[in-house]
This record gives C-alpha cells, sequence and structure tokens, in this order.
C-alpha cells in the first residue's frame, strides 16, 4: 500500500533521516519506535506530505486517503475555538472554504464525539479540556476524516491512563475495520501489547517486521548507542 | 453640567471637518484591523506584524516623497517594502544558522532606519513625525474613500477566508495534511495587513498603526474565550479608544496616534489588573 525506497531527509545540515526502504502492507498496524531525534516524525510527516523527501522515494496506492494527527504539544491548548468547531475541521476537504455544514454531517460531528467518549461537550471551550479530552477531540476529528491510513505521531504522551486505553480500543477498532494505521509510540510495553508491527528506528531503518522478532535487547541496545 | 460635557465630547467632532474625518477613518481602521489583530495574535505573528509595520516604511517613504500623502501610492510602495524584507528575511532564515524571529528582527529595524533616513533627509522633520506619528489634519476625503475601501475588502476577505485563516492558526500541520496551500492566505492575509497599516498612516501613523491592530486584540483576548466575542470585543475597543484618543489629543493638543495607542492601553492595563483578580 506504501512502499518507501531509499528516503533520506535533512534539515539544514542535520541529517534526520537516512536510506529508509520498507513497505507498509495494507491494512496494518504499526508502531515506530526509537530514541529522541531518531526521525520518526518525520518519517510521519514524509508520508503524509507534510515534507518533501531530500532523497529517495515515497509511492502510495491511488486514491489512499490520509490522516495525520499532529504531537499535540504542538497545539495551543487555550485556542478561542470550541470542541464542535474541531471536529467539524475534520470535513474541510468536503465542505472547503464557504460550504455549508449539512444536518447529516452535524450529526456525524455527534457521533465522533460519542466514540471518544466526549458526548455533550460540543460547546465547551479547548480551554476547558484536561489533556486526555484534548487527545480524544482530536482522535474524533479523525473519525471524521475517515481516512484509509491513518499517521499518528505521539498520541499518548503526557495523556492519562484511562484515556490511552480507550484510544488504544478505537485504534483496534479502525484496524478491524481495515484502516491502516502508523503510529510514533514511546511506551515499549505499549508497543508490545497492542502492535502486531514495529519499526524501529534511528535515524536509518534499524529492524522492521513483528513486534516480538524487532523489539529484542539487541536491537534496543543498538537504536540506544545512535550517534546523533 | 451636562452641556458643558457634551460640549467637550461631541462639539469637536461637530465643530472641525477634519475632526469628523478623522473620527470617520479611525472607525473605519478599527472595524477591519482590530480582527486582523485578533488572527495575527493567534497565529502568534504579533512579531511578524511588527516586524512588517517598520519594514514597511522605506516603501512608504519612497512613494510620499513621489506623489505625497496619495494613499494608494503610498500603500503600493508599502507592498512592495513588506514583500522585500520578508522575501530577505526568509532567505536569510533559510540559507543561515539564523532562525526566523532573529532575521525578521534585524531587517526590519534596517528598514525602519533606511525608512527615516529618506524621509528625514527629503522629506523634513514635520513630515516625518506626521507619517511616523499621525496628524489628525491630514485626512481629506479622498484618503476617506481609500480608508472605507480598504475596510471593506478587509472585511469581506476576512468572512470569505475566515475558515481557513482560523483553522490554519490552530493547527497548521493538520491543515497542511489535507491539503490546504497556506501560503496563498497567509501572502492575502499580510497584504491585508500592510493595506490596514497604510490606511491607519494619516491619524494613527506608520508606528502607531499597529497598536490599534494589537492592543485591543491582546486585551480581548483576555475577556473572552470564544473567537466571535473577542472579534467583537476587539473591534468595540478600538472604536473607543479611537474616539477617545481623538478628543484627547484636540484638547490637549497631543498627537493623536500615540493617544489612541496610550487610551487602548489604558484599557489594557485595567483588563489586565482585573482578569488577575479574577482567577
Amino acid at each position: 500500500m506504501l512502499e518507501i525506497s531509499h528516503l533520506s531527509y535533512s534539515y539544514k545540515d542535520f541529517l534526520a533521516l537516512e536510506d529508509v526502504s520498507l513497505k507498509f502492507p495494507f491494512q496494518s498496524l504499526t508502531a515506530i519506535v526509537g530514541p529522541n531525534g531518531a526521525g520518526k516524525s518525520t518519517l510521519l510527516k514524509l508520508i503524509s506530505g507534510l515534507l518533501s523527501p531530500t532523497q529517495g522515494t515515497l509511492k502510495w496506492e491511488s486514491n489512499l486517503r490520509l490522516a495525520y494527527l499532529p504531537q499535540y504539544s504542538l497545539l495551543d491548548r487555550t485556542f478561542p475555538l470550541t470542541v464542535f468547531d474541531v471536529v467539524a475541521m475534520g470535513f474541510w476537504k468536503k465542505i472547503g472554504i464557504l460550504g455549508k455544514l449539512s444536518q447529516e454531517k452535524t450529526v456525524q460531528i455527534y457521533q465522533a464525539l460519542e466514540c471518544v467518549g466526549l458526548q455533550g461537550f460540543e460547546k465547551r471551550g479547548l480551554s476547558e479540556l484536561s489533556g486526555g479530552q484534548f487527545q480524544r477531540l482530536l482522535f474524533a476529528r479523525m473519525i471524521i476524516q475517515d481516512a484509509d491510513l491513518l499517521l499518528l505521531d505521539e498520541p499518548f504522551a503526557s495523556v492519562d491512563e484511562t484515556t490511552t486505553k480507550d484510544l488504544l480500543k478505537l485504534i483496534h477498532v479502525w484496524h478491524q475495520q481495515g484502516k491502516s494505521i502508523i503510529a510514533v509510540i514511546h511506551n515499549i510495553s505499549l508497543v508490545r501489547k497492542y502492535f502486531p508491527q514495529t519499526l524501529l528506528l534511528a535515524r536509518k531503518s534499524i529492524a522492521y517486521g513483528e513486534t516480538n522478532l524487532v523489539l529484542t535487547t539487541d536491537g534496543l541496545t543498538q537504536t540506544s548507542l545512535m550517534e546523533l | 453640567m451636562i452641556d458643558s460635557f457634551l460640549s467637550l465630547v461631541i462639539a469637536p467632532f461637530q465643530d472641525y471637518v477634519f475632526m469628523r474625518y478623522a473620527l470617520i477613518a479611525c472607525l473605519g481602521i478599527s472595524l477591519s484591523s482590530a480582527p486582523l489583530g485578533v488572527i495575527l495574535i493567534q497565529r502568534r505573528m504579533s512579531l511578524m506584524g511588527e516586524a512588517l509595520s517598520h519594514g514597511i516604511l522605506p516603501g512608504i517613504a519612497v512613494a510620499y516623497l513621489w506623489g505625497g500623502m496619495w494613499l494608494p501610492g503610498l500603500t503600493f510602495g508599502g507592498i512592495i517594502a513588506g514583500l522585500i524584507v520578508t522575501l530577505l528575511s526568509h532567505t536569510t532564515t533559510r540559507k543561515t544558522i539564523l532562525n526566523e524571529d532573529a532575521s525578521f528582527s534585524s531587517f526590519y529595524i534596517i528598514a525602519l532606519a533606511i525608512g527615516i533616513l529618506i524621509l528625514s533627509l527629503k522629506g523634513g522633520n514635520m513630515n516625518l513625525l506626521h507619517l511616523l506619528f499621525g496628524n489628525v489634519l491630514a485626512v481629506d476625503s479622498n484618503s476617506l474613500l481609500f480608508i472605507i475601501s480598504m475596510t471593506s475588502l478587509t472585511l469581506i476577505l476576512l468572512i470569505l477566508l475566515y475558515r481557513p485563516l482560523i483553522y490554519d492558526c490552530f493547527d497548521p500541520l493538520f491543515m497542511q495534511s489535507v491539503g490546504l496551500k497556506s501560503i496563498y492566505y497567509n501572502t492575502i492575509f499580510l497584504t491585508l495587513i500592510v493595506c490596514n497599516l497604510v490606511s491607519g498612516c494619516q491619524t494613527l501613523g506608520t508606528l502607531m498603526a499597529l497598536g490599534i491592530m494589537m492592543v485591543p486584540a491582546v486585551t480581548a483576548r483576555l475577556l473572552s474565550k470564544r473567537l466571535f466575542p473577542i472579534f467583537i470585543i476587539s473591534i468595540v475597543l478600538a472604536i473607543v479608544s479611537s474616539y477617545i484618543g481623538l478628543l484627547l489629543s484636540f484638547h490637549f493638543n497631543w498627537p493623536s496616534g500615540p493617544t489612541i495607542i496610550l487610551t487602548a492601553g489604558v484599557i489594557y492595563f485595567i483588563t489586565i489588573i482585573y482578569s488577575s483578580f479574577k482567577q
């Protein structure tokens, strides 16, 4: 579904990714693991088209619908928008600049909020949400996007345990619906438990495949010795 | 008692055409500048606003010497200068180790210096002062027409482009991932900023015009957590500050630009105290 060959990316003088080649198959559920500065976010941004590769190529299946979840620490959690407004952003591709939000779409927004456990929150302002609720909100927006490939950048960083569990369930449901998911995850035990495939990244691809084969002591030592 | 109060707050606008013109000009500027300021601070581009307000001065200065106080000309000059400063800063950021705010700060201060030098060499100190800090006497019916057109254009574009502008403020990476070409919207937005800065250069002065964008917007941000009320409050505050500021500048013979901005500043201080007590 997604084929990456000899992909490299550098920011000015800094080489963030070097010669990464791999294939993400259909309906895969993959975790990207690696130390800070390993190029995990960069890889997601390249896949989602936010960055263009310095070298190498990416090949998508045609008509593949992508959804990208930014690291939520990058967002302004006091931004004066309501929960409803943010979920409605998921319709951007359909409604564009001036399109009207139909009754049907409004209902979909309410349903998405219910899926993530935020029913009744639609009129709340963002500043009234906890960190976990904020992340649930971003997941609701992804439901609206209805994509085939979901790219999640550290979805569980500084999110409480209950939220993490609920959102993992949601990811599981998506996976069963036939969606593919690639997520940057820091917590190794979460990866072992919930993600069948893992990519171990340390600027280069160290190992890629079934999680229990990838997350060996050997591989992890190798990544922790990464020279940055 | 009431009569004398009325004669203080209304009579200046009844008796003098230039005060009426200045007031209408300020109302127009407030209507469009304040919402622009709200978006500017939500985009965390306050510094960019600052950079532009200084950076456009050389263009304005050259246009001023060429054709006098003709606002369309000044706007054109301002846009050209703003573009050059922006391009130079972006290129510098890309090619060197300097980050955006460092390269911007140095370029806009250089631009400001060039602008001031051009004006003081060729235009004389009086012109320099008026262009930098405003002069209520300067507004004529032609510039009023320009200001009102700019206000209308700005408001129409803001309404049309509301969704992408706000979405892009909140989550630029997301919007980019769903295919928004933010550079177009950014360019339109920054052009509107320049147009409005030029609109304000008569009553407020180029240096102070940014104030009517920023100060009411920042104050409004402290007073509400919802975007729409923030827009409305910022506009109301800008209008109130303009009105009180113009009156004060009339009665005490103070320059209008700084007086209007200081009025907005006083409201801002009161709001800070109020909101820190409320918490």
